[in-house]
């Protein structure tokens, strides 16, 4: 009980600052402070998104775009997998390839767009592709380096104890290297967040980044708020739910993080 | 006793180790006969801990050959387990699992087993970070017991422990050590540390064996007036005083 306590309280003062300012909105919008058809009001927003809902668009929007998200997340994550333990552990290739992914990281994600749609066309493949492309960078460089930071001495302890290769891997850099590798995966996703609406701005008809454009071509202001309202909501969602997963796997951690939480408040 | 073994016979012949110019180790000649438990005790920085790197196989002598069983040790040997100054459990395993990688083929049963002859079974599923220095230090012990090592090797393992766990630590490890035979060599700066455990006591100084001195006390060993005698032997060794006086002073 107590426990539920401290995370109502947690939650709730990271609420206060975003609720004052839909207050102040309000007040300024009734009070015709902002002019309604550029910025409409709190209330016109919420009643925009009740009315995707009604008619069965809406769902069909998030649903679009959360499968392009966790597809593109899924795939550019077990290829940054692949190559971080390749390029972490065996020091020949990352002499090869690394340079290339540093150089190519560095490529801003709007540049890939066109390029996409020439070889794969304006299809689920090349959005997908395109927020893997997105997703694999931050996850691909923090478990590097988190598999070249394990601690010398505790590898000694693998080799005394006769541990190699992929023994070696699974139990001692994979392990050590999961508190970075998260690091990882949460930047990841909101890369993988922003991508999407690169991907679906280039093209789609259906989707939370279409509904943007969708909103800026028919000119309704509240069309676009309500979509970067959602996009901001399911980040949110998404990355905690990731932070979740991440807490309960790393729970033998004995950091700074979980003392605080431990005798929060 | 599942957990049992005969000791390792270790021969060190001629083993010199350099780091670039720098001679840490000078044509060493040691022998560890089955069972036997030696302390090598010196200043730091005298190359007690390189040495027993070497014996440990985690490093190469540049001259000479350390022999196990009459066999020149290459790398790491399945039979030589080693508890290091830092107890080194893997925080993201739990206790029962951090002495499992110790155990052969992962043997759980044979984990359980060591846990319990360092009497910490009842810790098997917390986390390393909730125990304290001394219990880490038996957890690590317990995982190097659990291989059924014929040698352990021990870098300095108590001294970051305070004064009445690491008396209790050195209990432990005699008995332990009694039971099982196998062969031991316990790195220290520490002399009453060595006096309390081993058989023979070995003075490295700039590299080189200064003194090589049996200890008959009987076992369990007593802090009493005979323990004394050794302490004061081989520290006035160490400290270089002129010991000769002493001994004869003494032990007449």
């Amino acid at each position: 009980m107590r426990q539920w306590n401290k995370n109502f309280v947690v939650t709730g003062m990271g609420l206060i600052i975003p609720v004052s300012i839909v207050i102040l909105w309000h007040i300024f919008s009734v009070s015709g402070l902002i002019a309604t058809n550029i910025m409409p009001s709190p209330l016109k927003i919420v009643s925009t998104i009740v009315d995707l809902f009604r008619e069965g668009e809406l769902l069909e929007h998030i649903g679009i775009t959360l499968y392009r998200v966790s597809m593109g997340f899924l795939l550019g994550t077990a290829i940054a997998l692949l190559f971080g333990v390749l390029n972490g552990y065996f020091r020949t290739i990352r002499y090869l390839l690394d340079p290339l992914i540093q150089a190519l990281r560095n490529i801003p994600s709007l540049a890939w767009v066109p390029l996409f749609i020439l070889w794969m066309g304006i299809s689920e493949a090349s959005k997908i592709s395109l927020i893997a492309l997105g997703v694999f960078f931050p996850v691909y460089l923090n478990l590097v380096s988190g598999i070249q930071g394990v601690d010398r001495r505790l590898l000694e302890v693998g080799w005394v104890h006769g541990y190699q290769g992929w023994r070696l891997i699974r139990h001692f850099f994979l392990p050590s290297a999961l508190p970075s590798f998260f690091v990882g995966l949460r930047s990841g996703l909101g890369l993988g967040w922003m991508f999407v609406v690169a991907a679906e701005i280039m093209g789609a008809s259906k989707g939370l980044g279409f509904l943007l454009t969708d909103g800026q071509t028919t000119g309704r202001p509240a069309i676009i708020i309500a979509s970067i309202l959602l996009f901001a909501m399911l980040g949110k969602l998404t990355d905690y739910l990731l932070e979740l997963a991440g807490r309960r796997i790393l729970r033998w951690q004995d950091s700074y993080e979980s003392l605080e939480r431990r005798k929060a408040l | 006793m599942g957990i049992k073994s005969i000791g390792s016979h270790l021969q060190v012949k001629g083993v010199g180790k350099r780091f670039g110019n720098v001679e840490v180790l000078k044509r060493l000649d040691l022998e560890i006969k089955p069972g036997e438990f030696i302390a090598i005790v010196g200043r730091s920085g005298c190359g007690k801990s390189t040495l027993l790197r070497l014996l440990a196989g985690l490093d190469v002598p540049t001259e000479g050959e350390v022999l196990l069983d009459g066999e020149r040790v290459n790398g790491i040997h399945p039979d030589t387990r080693i508890l290091f100054q830092d107890a080194r459990l893997l925080p993201w395993k739990r206790v029962i699992d951090n002495v499992q990688i110790g155990a052969r083929n992962g043997d759980k049963a044979r984990a359980e087993e060591a846990l319990r002859l360092v009497g910490l079974e009842h810790k098997a599923k917390e986390w390393p970070s909730v125990l304290s220095g001394g219990q880490r230090q038996r957890i690590a012990l317990a995982r190097a017991l659990a291989g059924s090592p014929r040698l352990l090797l021990l870098d300095e393992p108590l001294s970051a422990l305070d004064a009445l766990t690491r008396i209790e630590m050195q209990e432990l490890i005699e008995q332990i050590w009694w039971e099982q035979q196998f062969s031991a060599i316990l790195v220290t700066h520490d002399v009453s540390e060595a006096v309390a455990l081993a058989d023979r006591i070995v003075l490295i100084q700039n590299g080189a064996i200064a003194i090589d001195i049996p200890v008959p006390l009987p076992r369990p060993r007593e802090r009493n007036s005979d323990f004394a005698y050794y302490e004061k032997l081989i520290l006035d060794h160490l400290m270089e005083r002129g010991a000769p006086a002493s001994v004869s002073a003494v032990s007449s």
